[in-house]
């Protein structure tokens, strides 16, 4: 194996991988640099810095796009939906583990099997299917899209984390008089939290930027980030000035979400694919 | 009382399993089972009254010259993206798992495109292959930075391979990273030892006990590839002259614009058929070629 001491040759490779994470962050640079600059200078040079801070780019992008309502709807959407997945998900991965009968074992089948089937497949008959259920430009109706959507994948890694739980710890409670869902809610609930964080992370990365079923349920009053930045797009083709400040605001959330999380992100998306 | 019949089995199963499987129902299997009746239909979203037609919308899908070259479209970006953004990936996570100072600075730089959205970021990179590339063109003189990237059909396929393996390879380096940090260092020093060279220890030892981890990475990128959509509508709208529509653009195309829903039904089950397929056999295929360190 490589020698674990710092070498010449480990130098020069911790060179590389700067110059590499460099031309990386190029597309960030020409993003956020420009997003300050007048649409003058912008075509004039885009390469270059700003030679003064507009920030009249982000006070104009930030009223047409509507952002605090986008922001506003792409979080209630997010939360909700992940909370709902972690709730619900767990619960049925926890009753499919403990009790492997037939229908149960149906069901796990059924969850697995449709991870292959893609959105677009099926999104024509769901929106017929919206109609019916009255789901259309609602958020309840998007929630329980994202549940039914999410399910698949969120029980499958939850089915596997329950396994390696021993069933001992549940029939302590069960002797002290807990109710079965007493022992899932303070027992067993609490045990599965690493794979509950690997699942909420997962779950907010894919919602936060989901275009499509947002783009076919929801309305303008109850546009995400993605359908105000589209419908910013269609708007203002090459206004530059705005379009990119737009794309900052767009983009700052989940970044800083990132940020923040990231040990936690990486280590979910890990965990998550590891076992997908 | 009450306490009795909530504690019954048939409650448990239903409170625990219920909630997830309504939603999964009405919301997947449903739709599912519609689409396949409906593929076979002319449906155009609006009639009360459909007709079956029998097996015609597949005929007509399959004569459908838009509709096959999205698939030629679709499958060539599929080659090329999951091979490239693989080998990116995993070249990454090579040079991250060496004894470097920065690496967990790196690590998240080369992540952070993934965490943006498809729609986001091929606005984003629109902006770059438009404006950025020209500012760069004129100040180097470099002939690549010159062409007009999202204008012609060649460079248009290539600026939507680039912008798959930025978002796509941290991804993939963060899995492979997890492979190879697991990779027993006894079985390579003692290969070093019999005087296996870099690339021997790499081919015989390190590729086979990495292989759950090309499985698990090569299907992530087939199916973004395959299902590709929010990326190409915000970057080149599926132009220049419908040459980079993807196969999930052209059924949205074919059912939400020319309200051929119908049709556009029976385009997506036959698309659903391949990427089932596809992943199906990719999956069992390298299964099979996982050995146990």
């Amino acid at each position: 194996m490589k020698s674990r001491t710092y070498n010449g040759k480990t130098f020069t490779m911790e060179i590389g991988a700067i110059l590499l994470a460099l031309l990386f962050l190029v597309p960030f640079y020409f993003l956020i640099a420009n997003s300050f600059k007048s649409f003058a200078d912008i075509l004039l040079d885009s390469a270059a810095l700003p030679k003064s801070l507009q920030w009249a780019n982000y006070e104009k992008a930030f009223d047409i796009m509507n952002f605090k309502k986008a922001f506003s709807n792409s979080f209630i959407i997010t939360v909700t939906s992940v909370a709902g997945l972690a709730v619900f998900g767990s619960m049925a991965a926890y009753r499919m583990v403990r009790k492997p009968n037939w229908y149960n074992n149906l069901l796990f089948t059924m969850f697995v099997a449709a991870m292959v089937i893609p959105f677009q497949s099926i999104m024509i008959p769901l929106m017929k299917v919206g109609n019916w259920f009255h789901l259309i430009n609602s958020i309840p109706g998007i929630w329980l899209c994202y549940l039914g959507f999410g399910s698949s994948l969120t029980i499958f890694l939850y089915h596997g984390f329950v396994k390696s739980i021993p069933v001992e710890v549940e029939e302590a409670a069960v002797v002290d008089g807990c109710s079965p869902y007493g022992v899932f809610w303070r027992i067993v609930f609490p045990l599965l939290k690493p794979m509950t964080v690997t699942i909420i992370i997962l779950n907010s990365l894919w919602i936060w930027n989901d275009f499509l079923l947002p783009q076919l349920m929801l309305g303008p009053e109850l546009r995400t980030i993605p359908l105000s930045t589209y419908s910013f797009f269609g708007q203002y083709t090459k206004q530059w000035d705005l379009a990119l400040a737009a794309l900052v605001m767009g983009v700052l959330p989940i970044v800083i979400f990132f940020l923040f999380l990231q040990k936690h992100i990486i280590e979910g998306i890990t965990a998550g694919s590891v076992k997908g | 009382m009450t306490k009795k019949w909530f504690n019954a089995g048939w409650m448990q199963q239903l409170v625990f399993t219920g909630p997830a499987t309504i939603a999964f129902s009405i919301i997947v299997l449903l739709p599912f089972v519609l689409g396949m009746y409906y593929a076979f239909t002319d449906w155009n979203g609006v009639a009360d009254t459909v007709k079956f037609v029998g097996f015609d919308n597949f005929v007509a899908a399959f004569k459908d010259d838009s509709f096959r070259s999205s698939f030629a479209f679709t499958a060539k970006l599929t080659i090329f993206a999951v091979i490239l953004t693989n080998v990116v990936a995993f070249l990454l996570a090579l040079l991250l798992t060496q004894p470097i100072k920065l690496k967990n600075i790196l690590r998240t730089v080369f992540f952070l495109p993934n965490v943006i959205g498809g729609l986001l970021l091929g606005f984003i990179w629109q902006f770059i292959f438009i404006k950025g590339f020209a500012a760069i063109g004129k100040s180097t003189d470099w002939h690549l930075f010159k062409l007009p990237w999202l204008g012609d059909e060649q460079t248009s396929f290539w600026a939507i391979v680039i912008v798959s393996i930025w978002s796509g390879a941290g991804y993939l380096m963060v899995i492979y990273i997890a492979a190879l940090i697991n990779v027993p260092q006894d079985l390579t020093e003692a290969a070093s030892i019999d005087g296996a060279t870099a690339w021997q220890r790499m081919r015989h030892i390190i590729f086979p006990l990495v292989m759950p981890a090309v499985t698990i990475s090569l299907f992530l990128a087939l199916s973004w590839s395959f299902k590709a959509f929010d990326v190409i509508l915000s970057l080149t709208k599926g132009g220049p002259f419908n040459s980079t529509q993807s196969v999930a653009l052209n059924i949205y195309t074919e059912a939400f614009q020319n309200n051929r829903y119908g049709l556009g039904t029976a385009k997506a089950f036959i698309f659903f058929l391949i990427v089932a397929a596809i992943t199906t056999l990719q999956v069992w295929l390298t299964k099979k070629r996982e050995v146990q360190a």
